[in-house]
């Protein structure tokens, strides 16, 4: 799947930009979003080692523990092929609370520590697993409570009242996140693990 | 109201380092354990992350998002999204600080407490960056056969989409 979409991005964008003459802006692109990659992980990179710190301190005092009980009802029910407990379900349910509370900066680091969590315990090998289709699922769909990035640009906008769409802002959260977890459960069985 | 953002992380942190001292832990030498765990990890997301811009950055630059805009107007319509969102819904799943530009650009031109506004807002605020983050989370777990993770994504954000305009409509 991503060796098409990346091979087919590449030569569309060059036969379109030939096509439109826009072949100039094309080759500065090439050149600029490399290096344009390497500033985003750089920028990852302090947040990254902050959380993963703070997160092994968690994990040692038994906080985490702690809080992956309290949400197992929910968790376990997503991810019943993860041993309840174990390391990678402790690392979704950090990832899960911190994308709740708005912590960008920390679910990410968070939810790379889960996903490699699960390859360990699942013995993953380039291909992903049920479990991991749907953590990535539920991390491109928005759990977040307050959307503040979005809110502080609306008051930077004059709005009358940033936060009033946050009703409108649950609503369709709470749908796209259910229609992303049906279609995790029902397309898993038709792309199969193996085979 | 805005305040109450800024305390939560510094509220975190200190959380969970107090709780960590407060059971005895050896909590600084425990946080640069993880920490340099955190540089492993930054290294092995890079060159998916290299591939990926890259790809979305040419088809930016190739003007194929704009005649991608243009053709899509029909499904636009079909979901209820105004023409002018449709840069925005197409922009959303792929690059975060691109959205976050034309969502910028849409308030600028139609006012926060407008209809295309609105909308505008409550798309930026109930979806996520969905192939950004498909990148970085497989890159780091070296997971190439990424099966039906896109599709369903991508229903979620198709949905997101659709319900933002619905509910702006029903509640405004």
């Amino acid at each position: 799947m991503m060796n098409f979409i990346f091979s087919g991005m590449l030569v569309f964008s060059f036969v379109f930009a030939v096509l439109t003459g826009r072949i100039e802006q094309l080759s500065r692109s090439v050149l600029e979003q490399a290096g344009n990659a390497v500033e985003l992980v750089l920028s990852l990179l302090g947040m990254l080692c902050l959380w993963s710190g703070i997160m092994r301190i968690a994990q040692e005092s038994k906080l985490t523990e702690k809080l992956s009980k309290a949400l197992s009802p929910i968790t376990g029910r997503l991810f019943h092929g993860l041993k309840p407990g174990g390391r990678a379900m402790r690392a979704i349910t950090m990832n899960l609370v911190a994308n709740f509370l708005g912590l960008g900066n920390a679910a990410t680091p968070l939810g790379i520590q889960a996903i490699c969590e699960m390859r360990k315990e699942q013995g993953a090998q380039g291909t992903a697993t049920n479990e991991m289709a749907m953590f990535v699922v539920l991390n491109t769909a928005s759990l977040q409570l307050i959307p503040t990035t979005t809110a502080m640009i609306r008051m930077q906008y004059g709005a009358a009242a940033p936060l009033d769409i946050l009703p409108a802002v649950w609503l369709a959260s709470i749908g796209s996140i259910t229609v992303g977890v049906v279609m995790a459960k029902t397309l898993e069985k038709v792309w199969r693990e193996r085979g | 109201m805005m305040q109450i953002g800024s305390y939560v992380v510094p509220l975190v942190v200190v959380l969970i380092v107090g709780h960590g001292l407060f059971k005895g832990l050896p909590v600084f030498d425990l946080f640069v354990e993880g920490a340099r765990e955190g540089l492993h990890t930054a290294a092995r997301i890079l060159p998916a992350l290299v591939a990926l811009m890259t790809a979305v950055g040419m088809f930016k630059a190739s003007g194929a998002l704009d005649l991608l805009s243009f053709a899509l107007e029909p499904v636009g319509r079909l979901i209820g999204l105004p023409r002018e969102l449709l840069p925005l819904a197409l922009l959303r799943p792929v690059s975060g600080s691109g959205a976050m530009a034309i969502f910028d650009g849409l308030l600028r031109t139609h006012g926060p407490d407008s209809l295309i506004g609105r909308i505008a807002s409550v798309m930026e605020g109930s979806t996520e960056t969905t192939f950004y983050t498909i990148a970085v989370y497989y890159g780091a777990a070296e997971i190439r056969q990424t099966r039906h993770t896109v599709p369903a994504a991508l229903s979620a954000d198709l949905t997101g989409f659709f319900l933002s305009a619905l509910f702006v409509r029903l509640l405004f």
